[in-house]
């Protein structure tokens, strides 16, 4: 019996993986199981103090350079055998692009259910997992009854805690053969040092307020002023002025930041679905009767092009 | 070539709703029903297709009568027929269910391309097309923002966060489409008409030789809520330069969170 953890991995253990382990920590405990965790990838080499303090006995580490990249091909009989040999009962992963496809695809070759892009997971008898439903509109608690039972972690949405302690034994496996049937054949990875989307702390997004793309500088440089990702609303992913991968909604990525800033944004309900749980929500609007002040925790009536670079520079002072 | 579309009929999430008195479910009373958003942009890669080189198309649903509708939209814009797995009202069905379900249909088909949207927007699942794909060993890959055919092969663009990966399939196989990928058309009115003497086959679970006991939803929705309210919804007066000092002093001394 075990809960297993998947560890998330894009060269160097994504935040995601500890934030899963957290959580898989907390339902091991309550369900008196030990926890372990499989790592599939280049090489865990020089991380394994990372993943100490999260109550894992042992890892389960599948390194080689064709492991790198997930591929459905080798990653799934990997994860599908690993929780059988281990007789798992839950097993947590990250609600990643390359995650859910993962969590999805093992969830077939076990014949059980999966709750994908949950906000949070425990164990009550049982794992039940945390889940919006409806384009955010309303939250779900899922009891999964199928064994193992699965569940993804929407980045951001647990803390990763560690406690003190040792860091896990790694046990290394041998890569199992495969036969590749799809073959990657380039990749193109976000420039280095920019912070990605779904996993950023803070999103700073911007809409139609913006008023043109020779504006767009103003959300970037209030994001960098805070360290912040960018965002956009879809009428500005629609009049073209930033590309379709920074559209937070229903119809875009699903943030869920410690803090989102959101300037010349009306707060339209397609909108509200990617950021709803985000923890704070800044809104800046020159509409005292926007939407979007319905939402927030903390407001500025005011004209974007004002609020923003004086709140940039306010922060970049504070943090001098 | 022959291509499979899987299409959802799914309540549009402009609609309110409303936590039913049970808290387990939410009310259905006079929700709008829409295609799926990325099902109709999986439509309408596969028409493209359709017109670039030639194929068959067959949308293929499960749920109840009613999704006949939805099909029909699909076959206006250019599907050539429908599989209806039709099942009884009221039966819960889990995603692996589904999948079973949707993967025997499929079968019976034999395509050579399976498309679907990378999530439904009613419970995001995000996870049948994959079932679907992993039950007949077939290759996929989700979130597809591109895709070319060529040689019995499928060249995708499947996004990740931030960045993508080229991925080559060789068919059949099955992919799911992200938004960016198309602009999906609006039928036109004589399509319509003609959408509706299209052939729509109807099968049931037990055709595909699969039991309801078989479906049976193994993981159960126990509770409903509104999601929170508490937000404080605190406007920040003052000057502009007053007004975002006491929001970085809120951010960073209040919250914590700076
Ligand atoms: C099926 C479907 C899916 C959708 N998916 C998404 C999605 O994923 N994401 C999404 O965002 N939308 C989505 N939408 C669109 C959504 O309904 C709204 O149209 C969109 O979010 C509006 O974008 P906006 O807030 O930037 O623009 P607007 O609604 O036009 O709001 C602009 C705001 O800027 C303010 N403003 C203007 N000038 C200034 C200034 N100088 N200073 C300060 N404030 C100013 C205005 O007061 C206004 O509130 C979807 C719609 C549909 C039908
Ligand atoms: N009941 C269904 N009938 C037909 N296709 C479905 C059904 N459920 C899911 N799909 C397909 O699978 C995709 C992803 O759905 P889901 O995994 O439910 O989020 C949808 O966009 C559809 O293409």
């Amino acid at each position: 019996m075990s809960v297993l953890v998947l560890l998330e991995q894009r060269g160097e253990l994504k935040p995601c993986a500890l934030e899963a382990a957290s959580a898989a920590r907390d339902i091991a405990a309550a369900a008196g199981m030990p926890l372990n965790a499989v790592y599939i990838g280049q090489s865990l080499e020089g991380q394994e103090g990372k993943l100490a303090g999260y109550g894992i006995a042992k890892v389960y580490a599948y390194e080689h350079a064709s492991l790198s990249h997930y591929s459905n091909d080798a990653y799934v009989p990997i994860v599908r055998d690993v929780a059988r040999e281990l007789d798992a009962k839950v097993i947590i992963g990250s609600a990643t692009a390359l995650g859910k496809e993962l969590c999805a695809s093992v969830a077939a070759r076990l014949g059980v259910e999966l709750a994908q892009d949950a906000i949070g997971a425990a164990w009550a008898g049982g794992l039940v997992a945390k889940k919006p439903l409806y384009a955010g509109k309303v939250l779900a608690d899922v009891t999964i009854q199928s064994v193992p039972a699965m569940v993804s972690l929407r980045p951001n949405s647990v803390q990763a805690a560690p406690q003190d302690g040792p860091a896990p034994e790694i046990e290394k496996r041998a890569m199992p053969e495969v036969s590749l049937r799809s073959v990657l054949k380039e990749t193109a990875e976000a420039t280095a040092g920019k912070v990605e989307l779904t996993e950023a702390k803070i999103v700073v997004s911007g809409g139609r307020g913006v008023g043109g793309p020779e504006n767009w500088h103003i959300i970037e440089n209030l994001a960098e002023a805070m360290g912040a990702a960018v965002g956009a609303s879809r009428a500005v992913v629609d009049a073209g002025w930033v590309h379709h991968a920074l559209q937070v909604g229903q119809t875009g990525k699903v943030v869920s930041p410690d803090i989102y800033v959101a300037c010349g944004i009306s707060g339209a309900i397609q909108h509200q679905a990617g950021m709803r749980t985000s923890k704070i929500i800044v809104a800046i609007n020159k509409d005292p009767n926007a939407n979007i002040f319905k939402l927030c925790d903390y407001g500025i009536v005011g004209d974007l092009f004002e609020v923003c670079p004086a709140l940039a520079e306010e922060v970049r002072k504070v943090r001098a | 070539m022959k291509i499979a579309v899987l299409v959802k009929r799914v309540p549009d999430t402009a609609s309110v709703f409303k936590v039913a008195p049970d808290e387990k479910s939410v009310v259905t009373d006079g929700l709008k029903y829409i295609i799926s958003p990325y099902d109709e942009h999986a439509a309408e890669e596969a028409i493209k297709i359709q017109e670039a080189g030639g194929a068959e198309i067959v949308v293929i649903s499960l749920g109840g009568d009613d999704c006949q509708e939805t099909m029909r939209t699909v076959m206006a814009m250019g599907a050539d027929r429908g599989v209806l797995v039709s099942v009884p009202a009221g039966l819960s069905i889990g995603a692996h269910g589904v999948a079973q379900a949707l993967a025997a249909a499929v079968k019976r088909e034999a395509p050579d391309l399976v498309l679907a949207g990378k999530q439904a927007v009613d419970d995001d699942a995000s996870q049948v097309p994959e079932r679907v794909a992993e039950l007949l060993d077939l290759p996929h890959a989700s979130v597809v923002s591109k895709l070319e055919l060529a040689d019995g092969k499928a060249l995708v663009d499947r996004e990740i966060e931030g960045g993508k990966y080229r991925i080559e399939l060789p068919l059949p196989a099955v992919v799911t489409i992200e938004k960016g990928i198309n602009t999906p058309r609006y039928p036109k009115l004589p399509n319509i008409m003609k959408a509706k003497k299209k052939p729509l086959d109807t099968v049931t679970l037990e055709d595909l030789g699969l039991s309801a006991d078989a479906v049976k939803n193994q993981a159960e929705v126990t509770k409903v809520a509104s999601p929170r309210t508490d937000r404080r919804n605190q406007i920040v007066g003052g000057d502009t330069a007053d007004a975002v000092k006491e929001v970085v002093r809120l951010l960073r001394d209040e919250e914590k969170a700076l």
